[in-house]
């Protein structure tokens, strides 16, 4: 329901919604600030969080020109992750032996350690945007592909009946019921994986990259520079916090009736 | 006049468990016929051989005196619970069968909007399932059914879901709306009281292996407005005998 034009109560549920989340992190904040004043623990050691804020602005140019490259990898990787999770989906959803097929090497390509895997990758695909992709892809691919067979399964079979009792082929019921069922499931995926997806592109930078927030935090650590180090960190952890925000906005917007429905979320 | 709809002693087997013993019933065109039995007799098994959910049973289904299978899908069937699916707005829900059958979405709302009134659903059209009522989420479903215009409805058990007093409301809506258009009705109930009311013949099954106990014309006139006249409580109380109690010399 759209509430009456007022903005006042409209801050107020906001504030309600973000104030503890707001108050925790404050908290941790102070108390890590507190602790590097009084102890007069060395700046290379632990700088304070003040140091690492004005370091981060001082730095901003820098910072931003090695973001872009980790949101372009993040991005690009996590384009191609959902389309290859949902080509084979649907496969899988019309061609059930094939999970039987598929299912063991996904989850082993899970296994790799991504130590290991990211300096490999680089080493085959070079420095360029190619190698990141792959990683982000590799990282990604797999919560989304189980998200999405997950989802089509949990289809209502008072619906399927329905659907098949008015003569509906395989494939309209896969598009009228099987799919939009599959939408709870497909957000709580992307939810989970679109945070894998940072941490994924910063590690391929770190094994090898000419640009990004994974190269510049470790040219940061080899000068012993853990400010610059924090700073990028800070810079990750809110671009993480955006890209989640926007899968639920886009959430929002494409599922309305969820809110609707209240308890029916996996 | 050929018979609607005719069952010949159909049976269907899980395995190795028997579902369907015997089965033979029939259904005249407008007429409403009920199918009364203890939960789990497999009634909707019934339901699931005629919309082609379950294949392959014993015995013979005729429809309109030709083989079930050389016809085209002459049921509109309501499920158990309403199906209503919560990403559809009401009027997408109640389309649907419309557009299944390849009917524009445009034409397929165009078809459905001017009934919403009569089904009590007016102003509601662009709702969500989950913002209706019980009883409207079932008017909903059974003009989701009704609307596909098809030879027969098959309903399974459409007000099992609701609370007692709407859904003495929805019966005596149903009864209302089936008086001014005497579709084709076979239903599934496990209530007495709801089965005498509303039908014209009742079948009465028994426990798994289902077979037909009896059958019974209920002879109160229309319309019919009172749930429980003598009359009708009469027929119920010999109903409830046969179920609670089903004595071999009872079967004949």
């Amino acid at each position: 329901m759209s509430q009456p034009f007022s903005a006042a109560p409209r801050i107020a549920t906001l504030f309600a919604k973000i104030g503890p989340a707001l108050l925790s992190v404050g908290t941790l904040v102070l108390a890590w600030e507190l602790y590097a004043r009084i102890s007069r623990i060395s700046p290379t050691t632990l700088p304070a969080p003040s140091r690492v804020l004005a370091q981060a602005i001082q730095q901003r140019q820098a910072l931003f020109d090695n973001t872009v490259p980790t949101i372009s990898a993040t991005l690009a990787g996590f384009a191609c992750s959902l389309a290859v999770a949902f080509i084979l989906s649907v496969l899988i959803d019309f061609f059930k032996p094939l999970r039987r097929a598929l299912f063991p090497v996904f989850i082993i390509s899970q296994t790799l350690p991504l130590v290991a895997i990211a300096p490999l990758v680089v080493l085959w695909f070079g420095f360029g945007l190619t190698p990141k992709i792959m990683l982000v892809a590799l990282v990604t691919f797999f919560p989304m592909l189980v998200a999405l067979v997950q989802g089509y399964e949990s289809i209502d079979r008072d619906i399927s009946a329905l659907l098949s009792s008015m003569g509906a082929s395989r494939m309209r019921i896969f598009l009228l019921a099987r799919l939009p069922s599959s939408l709870p499931y497909f957000f709580a995926g992307l939810r989970i994986s679109i945070t894998y997806a940072v941490v994924g592109a910063i590690f391929a930078e770190y094994a090898g990259a000419a640009k990004g927030l994974g190269i510049y935090m470790l040219n940061a650590k080899n000068n012993f520079r853990p400010d610059l180090m924090l700073a990028a960190v800070l810079v990750s952890a809110l671009l993480t916090l955006a890209l989640f925000a926007a899968t639920v906005l886009i959430q929002r917007a494409a599922a309305p009736w969820e809110r609707l429905e209240g308890a029916r979320k996996p | 006049m050929s018979r609607r709809l005719e069952l010949r002693q159909v049976s269907k087997r899980f395995g190795d468990i028997d579902v369907l013993a015997d089965i033979t019933l029939h259904i005249e065109p407008g007429e409403f016929v009920s199918i009364l039995g203890p939960s789990g007799a497999g009634k909707s098994t019934i339901f699931s051989l005629l919309t082609g959910g379950l294949e392959g049973h014993g015995g013979d289904v005729d429809f309109d005196g030709r083989p079930l299978a050389d016809t085209r899908r002459p049921f509109a069937f309501m499920p158990q619970h309403d199906a209503l699916m919560p990403w559809r707005t009401v009027i997408g829900n109640t389309a649907l069968g419309l557009e299944v059958q390849g009917m524009s979405r445009k034409a397929a709302r165009d078809k459905v909007a001017p009934l919403f009134g009569e089904f009590g659903l007016a102003g509601f059209e662009q709702k969500y399932p989950a913002q209706l009522s019980g009883g409207m989420r079932q008017r909903a479903a059974l003009l989701r059914t009704v609307v596909q215009d098809r030879a027969m409805l098959l309903l399974d058990e459409p007000f099992g879901a609701l609370d007692a007093l709407t859904r003495t409301g929805m019966q005596r809506w149903l009864q209302t709306m089936w008086e001014r258009h005497r579709w084709t009705v076979l239903l599934i109930t496990h209530d007495v009281r709801e089965a005498v009311f509303l039908s014209d013949r009742i079948y009465v099954l028994s426990g798994r292996p289902a077979r037909v106990l009896r059958e019974i014309a209920i002879p109160l006139p229309h319309p019919r407005k009172d749930l429980a006249s003598p009359e009708a409580s009469a027929i119920e109380a010999d109903i409830l005998d046969t179920l609670l109690d089903p004595q071999p010399a009872q079967r004949t």
